[in-house]
Formats: C-alpha cells, structure tokens, sequence
C-alpha cells in the first residue's frame, strides 16, 4: 500500500494522559511524518516512556486518539522497529548477535528458529549494515554496550518499520559510542524513510539530526524545531523558575533546571573538546 | 562397608534386571529429551524456583490421587498445572514471583504429607512420589507419561522461536506485537506437564536436577542457541539412563544416582567454563557513570 512522503506516520489528537490528580500531558496534538526525527525530552517522571507505552498500545490514553498509521494503536506492531536500553544479560544466554537481528524479522513465527540462506543472507547484509559482521556470531552477553546497541539498531530496522522508537538507547554508552549510535539511527532513517521517536533526558547526541522536539515538563509540552523550543523563556515559563539555556559550541546546555536535566549536562561538560 | 557398597552397586542378574525396565529406560530417556530442552528456558526465564514450587504441589495432586485410587500421573499433572497457573498469573513480577512461590511451597507440601498419612497401602509408593519410583510405574502409565512427554516437546518446537524471543527479550518482542503474556501462560503449562512427568522419575524433591542443573551446566559452557538445548538434553539422558542403570541392581531409588550425574556433569561444565577467556565480559561491564 503506497503512502505519500507526507502522509501522517503517527498521530494524537488532543492526547491527554494522566494517573489519578497528577497530569502529564494534556490536549497534546502531533503529527509525526515519515522520515521525520522527533527528539522526546524532558525531567524524570514527566511521561516521556509513558509516552512510549501509549504509542506501543501498553498505555491507554485518559481521553483523546492516538493513531499509528491510519488505525487506532495496537498492543505493538510490526511497523514498529524498538531500541530500548542497553542491558546486561545473563552469561551463558544462548543469543548470538545474528538471532537478535533474526528475532527482528522473524520473531513473531511458530516454529523452531531454523532459518534458510535467504534469511542469513538477510542478516548478514543488516549485520554489515550497522557495522556489526565482525561479532556476528558472539554471544550478546559478551558484547560490549556500544555493539550491543549496534545490534539493536540492526534489529530494529531489519523488519524495515515505519517507526522507530527509541527509549534512551545511548544511556550507559561512552560518548564515542553514542555518536556512533545516534549516527547510525539517523543514517537508517534517511534510508528507509522511517520516522523516529528519540527518548532521552540529553539532547546533544542528537542535537545535529533532530527535526522536531517535544519538550515534557511541569504538566505542559511544547513541540517545535530545537530552536524554537530549547530557549530559555520558554523552559522557565514550563519549568516556573528562571531557567536558563546556553548554546556552546553546538552543544545546550540548561541551567537552573529542578530536576536531573541541568545537572545531568554539567556532569558533561569535560567533554567539550572535540 | 563392603554391604553398603553391595547395595549401592549390585551387578547380579542384571541381564535379567535390564529386560525388566526396559521400557523404563526408553520413557527415562524421553523425560531427559523433556527436561534437557524445557530446561534451557526455564533458565532463561529465571525460573528454577517455580520449577520447586511447582513439583510440590504437583506432589500433593500425586498423593491425592494416591489416596481416593485415582490415576497418579493426573494428579499430579493437575496439582501442578494448578501452581503452573498460579504462577504464571499472579507472579508476573520476579518478586511477587517468588513470594507466591514461596507462599505455594510448604502448603502444597504439607497438603502431599496428609494425603500420604492418610494412605493406607504400600509405604514404598509413597516415598516414590517424593524420591522417585520410575521402576514401579506400571505400563498403562508409562504410557501416559510418554504421551505427556511427547505433547511437551511438540508444544516447545512450534513455539520456540517466539518463545525464545519472549524469554530474552521481552520489551522488543512486545513491542513487535508478540502476546508475551499468551506465550508466556502457555509456557507455565507446557513448564507444569514437564513437572508432572518427571516427579514420576526423580520425585517431588529432586525436580529440579532434571529440569535446570543440565540447561545450567550447558549454558555454563556454551553460548550458541543450537549447542545449548542440544548439550543440555544429552545432560539430562545420560542423567536419567545412567541413573536408572546404576540403581537397578541395589533396589535403590534412582534420584540419589540421578541428581549425583548431573551435579557432576554441572561441576565439571563450571570448571570448563570457568577456563574460557573473559575478556569480552570486562568491557561489556563497564560501569554506568552518565547519571548525575
């Protein structure tokens, strides 16, 4: 079925979402295109991975729609390709990098996990895609957190999805990895014209491909370009408190934010140099 | 000295002896095919506990049956689906996992000991159920075992991509649209029909030999989806087969010889494994240092 370029990937109307007295977002609307790269940001506790779960069908919204392409969200998709965190598993989990990949195109059939060589083909070319043909065959458990993460990227765009939701995948990452992560993510986004839902609690990985951001705080969101949104009257209106945002050498950094955000970036800020 | 060791490894007659339990034997084997694979996920699952929790109450379905003359195997394939269940539902959280765990344990424990007090017949039928009888079991039986033992298998090779999937990366799988709550409800029954059938070879108590020290042993060595359900079942039969040969002559219960197998096989996978190069293990445990 051929859609337009244009046509809306993901789409809330009027989205409310809130537990008992406590509102996390209220009357949120979004389009979300194909191929556009939405960075979710905010504090702790404001709904960003709640956000997640309604777009999964894991999470009912408290009034208002929320559409996956064309249809009312249901519980996950194959349209949708998922980067969660990196993890640690268990030594000995019998999991190599290429049944991971696998588990991305074919998990969801019966049977025993014997594929033929048009699926190792397959992915063997998403393998060497995400740069990953040289652990193709380790153990996940022996994988550190950056070719782990490469793996998932490789996972989740094997099945080609229309979205691509990504809950803090740079979290634990050196920042030579998130760089080559993030990169990655943006690159197989261009390919297949997928769009991008980035959580994360720190812009500046992204801050380069980002098209849009949706800024969660205090109750209230904002939506727009990086520019129009990461401005420092605008995060102490949502914030209530002086806040103040700094660019640097393209990096933003918030200051006077209450919650993690601010602090979160100073701890950051040896990094400057590159 | 020289008695016990006659009675722990008796060799007269045993041509005759290997006749009788032949298709003990064979059912034997088929049980350690049953726990060598279903094992692997147990272990994956994180599951060895409920593994314990179930047999116990799969243990008071057994002396129940015992008691009103009802067939052994249904009970206790009852009495575990029922914590199977219980389980699955009600401890979808490790924590809560373990408490109900815990909770079921003694209960289904002290419920098999009433039943059992309460059993006027043989005495030895009794302790078969919490140590293990296979040599007794009658053929009508057997056969309901292997038939069991036939369904689990079949039931874990239809499911065992998405299965596998669901066990070590649930948050992914969920969000590919696989039921990980169905799949996982299913895997508590195919997990409480394995419990069934093997009490009726090592008993209530030793469960967990043949069900999680094989897949344990092998994941201590390798790493490779084909080669873990693969050693982990050869872990489980050479348990069984072996156990079963060596308790024939003495007239002992064979769990004692069983679970000696296999703990040995898992001493020696650890020392194995244990040699294998770490380095890959370091960088991937680098620290979390990104948080304020």
């Amino acid at each position: 079925m051929p859609t337009t370029e244009t046509a809306s990937v993901l789409s809330l109307r009027s989205a409310t979402l809130s537990f008992g007295d406590r509102v996390l977002w209220k009357n949120l609307n979004l389009e979300l295109r194909a191929g556009e790269f939405l960075a979710v940001l905010g504090p702790n506790g404001t709904g960003k991975t709640s956000l997640l779960k309604t777009i999964l069908g894991q999470q009912r919204l408290t009034s208002g729609t929320i559409e996956l392409l064309g249809a009312p969200v249901t519980r996950g998709s194959r349209e949708i390709g998922y980067i969660p965190q990196q993890k640690m598993l268990e030594q000995g989990t019998p999991l190599r990098a290429r049944d991971l990949v696998a588990f991305g195109i074919n998990g969801h059939r019966w049977g025993l996990p014997i594929g033929g060589a048009a699926l190792r083909a397959q992915v063997d070319e998403v393998l060497a895609s995400v740069g990953a043909t040289e652990f193709a065959n380790t153990p996940v458990s022996t994988l550190s957190g950056g070719e782990q993460q490469r793996v998932r990227v490789g996972q989740a765009i094997a099945g080609s999805p229309r979205v691509l939701l990504c809950d803090e995948p740079l979290l634990s990452l050196d920042l030579h990895q998130q760089r080559a992560v993030s990169d990655l993510i943006d690159e197989k986004r261009r390919e297949l014209t997928t769009a991008v839902v980035f959580v994360t609690h720190d812009v500046n990985p992204i801050l380069g491909m980002v098209d849009r951001v949706l800024y969660l705080a205090g109750g209230m969101f904002r939506v727009g370009t990086p520019d129009e949104v990461l401005r420092s009257e605008v995060l102490s209106y949502m914030y209530d408190t002086p806040v103040e945002v700094i660019r640097s050498r393209g990096r933003i950094i918030v200051v006077g934010a209450p919650d993690g955000y601010g602090a979160h970036d100073h701890d950051q800020h040896h990094v400057g140099g590159h | 000295m020289n008695d016990i060791w006659g009675t722990l490894f008796n060799f007269d007659n045993y041509g005759e002896l290997l006749v009788l339990v032949q298709n003990s034997i064979y059912a034997g084997a088929l049980l350690g095919v049953v726990g060598g694979l279903i094992g692997v996920f147990v272990m994956q699952r994180d599951l060895p506990f409920a593994v314990h929790g179930i047999s116990e109450l799969s243990f008071a379905g057994a002396s129940a049956a015992l008691l009103f003359g009802a067939n052994v195997v249904i009970g206790s394939m009852l009495g575990s689906l029922v914590a199977a269940m219980l389980i699955g539902i009600l401890g979808v959280r490790a924590r809560d996992r373990n408490s109900i765990i815990a909770v079921l344990m003694p209960f289904g424990l002290g419920l098999g000991i009433l039943f059992l007090a309460l059993y006027p017949g043989r005495s030895a039928n009794k302790f078969g159920l919490l140590t293990g009888q296979i040599v007794s079991v009658d053929n009508e039986q057997l056969g309901l075992l292997v038939t069991i033992s036939v369904v689990v298998i079949i039931g874990l090779m239809i499911m065992w991509r998405p299965l596998s999937f669901a066990s070590v990366d649930a948050d992914v799988a969920r969000a590919r649209g696989l039921n990980v709550t169905a799949i996982s409800i299913a895997f508590m029954v195919l997990l409480g029909l394995a419990v069934a059938v093997s009490i009726q070879i090592v008993g209530a108590l030793l469960v967990l030999s043949l069900l999680v020290t094989p897949a344990a042993a092998a994941m201590r060595v390798t790493a490779s989806p084909l080669l873990t359900p693969l050693l982990s079942v050869v872990f489980a039969v050479v348990s069984i087969v072996g156990g079963i040969l060596l308790a024939l002559g003495g007239g002992l219960p064979i769990s004692p010889f069983v679970t000696t197998i296999s703990f040995l096989i898992y001493v020696v996978c650890r020392i194995v494994g244990a040699r294998k190069p770490r380095q890959a293990r370091l960088t991937a445990g680098r620290p979390i240092t990104l948080r304020s």
